[in-house]
């Protein structure tokens, strides 16, 4: 913890211009959604391949009460989220009850339905093209530029993993753990899987379209790119890279999967074979995921004398 | 029966006959080795554009379509080779995200020794559309949909009375077990990889002439076929035929009747009300969780 709010503060002494700014920005977005997505993922083993969705939710529902209807974009931004949830629990309850790949066909068709929706409504989201949406204010005081933007999205980040690491000691943390295991066996013991599993859905899908309005308003533009099955399955691709059930492993793979494409502008046409071969490789050699596998090798070179 | 129905019954038919062979393919990996492999897709793209550059340099077409669905089988034979195999004792969700990170290999492999453009590949026999109750049907639409009933049979064939399908089959039911019977798993990886590979080329020949073919064609086909799969049943055969040719209606009547811009989402939304009525889909088993 103390480490990651270090880097946070740190981290700017190696940022040289706005466009190293931004890719924080980015990274620290995603990681919030990851580090959400991972309660779910990797502590309840819940699969979700429709986080986009609430992503999407966050993004254009904050967007249009802001842009289309006046409202103050901090309050858009607490109604969209609160709209995503109640989206979450409302679908969550009857498919919690799916497992394994019929829960992720569930959560996929979910997210499609509604990037579908975003992409038609046009009246509403501007279709594919896109709509521009106002900056965050608060009381009249605009946030602007990438360092405040920067400091704000960094607190946010580490107020989600504090969250995120204090759910996961709480008692609620160890039967989110215990239904990963064996739903059968954590009902036996008298845990209430169905309520658990649609907590950590709801939790994710808020964090997820908390992120998303954030998103929105610092890029100022929305397209239903950010919203597709494929956004989706990249945040789930972050939560595994980095590690499952690792709360800092969600933030390194958000970091390493947000910033290595940006790393591989330099190889042109080649970029998606690079990309895609590093994520096969990484995956073949670390099986759990980044930071499990470096912890692991730490501790084990630590107990030699 | 009014012609219009007719004409969307057939389009149906034609598009749900591809989604059933992409679905076979995800479910005969899925029963040798409980991964849903995410590169299915890019099989099918692998079938339209290596066929179309082998047309382009000269092959016959028949000749073409046999080189393509070879080289679609060797690739997935080196997914097992390179990616699966090395990877063993991983979880099947790291074994997952090894697939999608092929499938984007295969995807930026494609628009670089093809290209990013579109790709038509010519009817296999003429265009001259045949009329049937009013409606019309494209000859084309009858080779996708005759040669996966054959594939459908043949499959049907080599699961049932062939001691290499019953292997599999076996791995698909005990993978312990089955070891123990002398059965190779790494044999049975193989050829399952394999033949998913080629029936995916397959799926992606058929449709080409139909719905064109490009780099990028995979992801929309690949997750229809997923689609499919899970409607019908993870794992089962005739579940996945089944659901391939439902999601197919669904979304030609949805586009006909309905609203062409949201013919996914009524697809979608009615496999999510399949999936919450009977939760291991249209003729899925009822497992049970032991504990």
């Amino acid at each position: 913890m103390l480490a990651l709010i270090a880097a946070v503060a740190l981290l700017p002494l190696a940022l040289a211009n706005n466009y190293h700014y931004e890719i924080a920005i980015l990274v620290g977005l995603n990681a919030i959604v990851c580090v959400g997505l991972n309660l779910l993922i990797g502590y309840a083993g819940q699969i979700s391949l429709g986080h986009a969705g609430f992503f999407g939710i966050g993004a254009y529902g904050s967007a249009i009460l802001a842009a289309r209807y006046g409202w103050p974009p901090v309050l858009a931004l607490a109604a969209a989220s609160a709209a995503a949830a109640a989206l979450a629990y409302a679908v969550g309850r009857p498919i919690l009850r799916l497992r394994g790949h019929y829960l992720a066909m569930a959560t996929l068709g979910l997210g499609i339905i509604i990037s579908i929706v975003i992409a038609t409504e046009d009246r509403y989201t501007g279709g594919p093209d896109g709509m521009s949406v106002p900056p965050l204010a608060l009381a009249g005081f605009a946030l602007a530029g990438e360092r405040a933007w920067y400091w704000l999205v960094g607190a946010l980040l580490v107020a989600t993993v504090w969250l995120s690491l204090n759910l996961i000691e709480s008692p609620i943390g160890r039967a989110l753990r215990a239904l990963h295991g064996s739903e059968v066996a954590a009902e036996v013991v008298g845990i209430d899987s169905a309520r658990h599993k649609l907590l950590a859905f709801v939790l994710s899908a808020a964090i997820a379209a908390l992120a998303g309005a954030l998103t929105a308003h610092y890029a100022g533009f929305i397209t239903p790119g950010k919203v597709t099955f494929l956004h989706s399955i990249e945040l789930v691709v972050m939560v595994v890279f980095g590690g499952m059930a690792s709360t800092f492993g969600a933030v390194v793979g958000a970091a390493v999967l947000t910033a290595l494409p940006q790393l591989l502008t330099v190889f042109k046409e080649y970029e998606m074979v690079v990309f895609g071969g590093v994520m096969m490789l990484t995956m073949i050699f670390m099986p759990k995921g980044l930071v499990p596998t470096l912890a692991a090798l730490r501790s084990r070179f630590g107990k030699a004398p | 029966m009014s012609a219009q129905l007719v004409q969307f019954l057939l389009s149906g038919l034609t598009v749900g006959a591809i989604y059933a062979l992409v679905a076979l393919g995800f479910c005969i990996i899925y029963n040798a080795s409980h991964v849903i492999n995410f590169a299915q897709g890019e099989f099918v793209m692998i079938g339209g554009m290596a066929t179309a550059s082998f047309l382009g340099a000269g092959l016959p077409l028949p000749l073409a379509a046999l080189a393509a669905v070879a080289l679609a089988t060797l690739i997935g034979l080196a997914l097992v080779k390179f990616a699966v195999e090395p990877a063993r004792g991983a979880s099947v969700v790291t074994l997952i995200i090894i697939t999608i990170g092929a499938a984007i290999l295969l995807r930026g492999l494609a628009s670089i020794v093809w290209d990013k453009r579109i790709h038509a590949l010519p009817a296999f026999s003429g265009e001259q559309p045949i009329s049937i109750a009013g409606a019309t049907l494209a000859p084309q639409s009858l080779w996708v949909i005759g040669v996966t009933a054959l594939i459908v049979a043949a499959l049907w064939w080599f699961f049932n009375r062939t001691l290499a399908g019953k292997a599999i089959l076996a791995v698909s039911h005990n993978r312990l077990a089955a070891q123990l019977m002398g059965i190779s798993v790494r044999r049975v990886l193989l050829v399952s990889f394999g033949l998913s590979a080629a029936l995916g080329a397959l799926a992606g020949i058929l449709i080409a002439p139909i719905t064109f073919t490009s780099w990028d064609v995979g992801v929309m086909l690949g997750l229809k076929g997923f689609a499919a799969a899970i409607l019908g049943g993870m794992g089962s055969g005739p579940g996945a035929v089944l659901g391939g040719l439902t999601l197919g209606l669904l979304e030609s009547l949805g586009a006909g009747y309905l609203s062409s811009a949201y013919k996914d989402a009524i697809a979608f939304v009615i496999i999510l009300v399949v999936l919450v009525l009977m939760p291991g889909g249209l003729l899925g088993g009822r497992a049970t969780e032991r504990v």
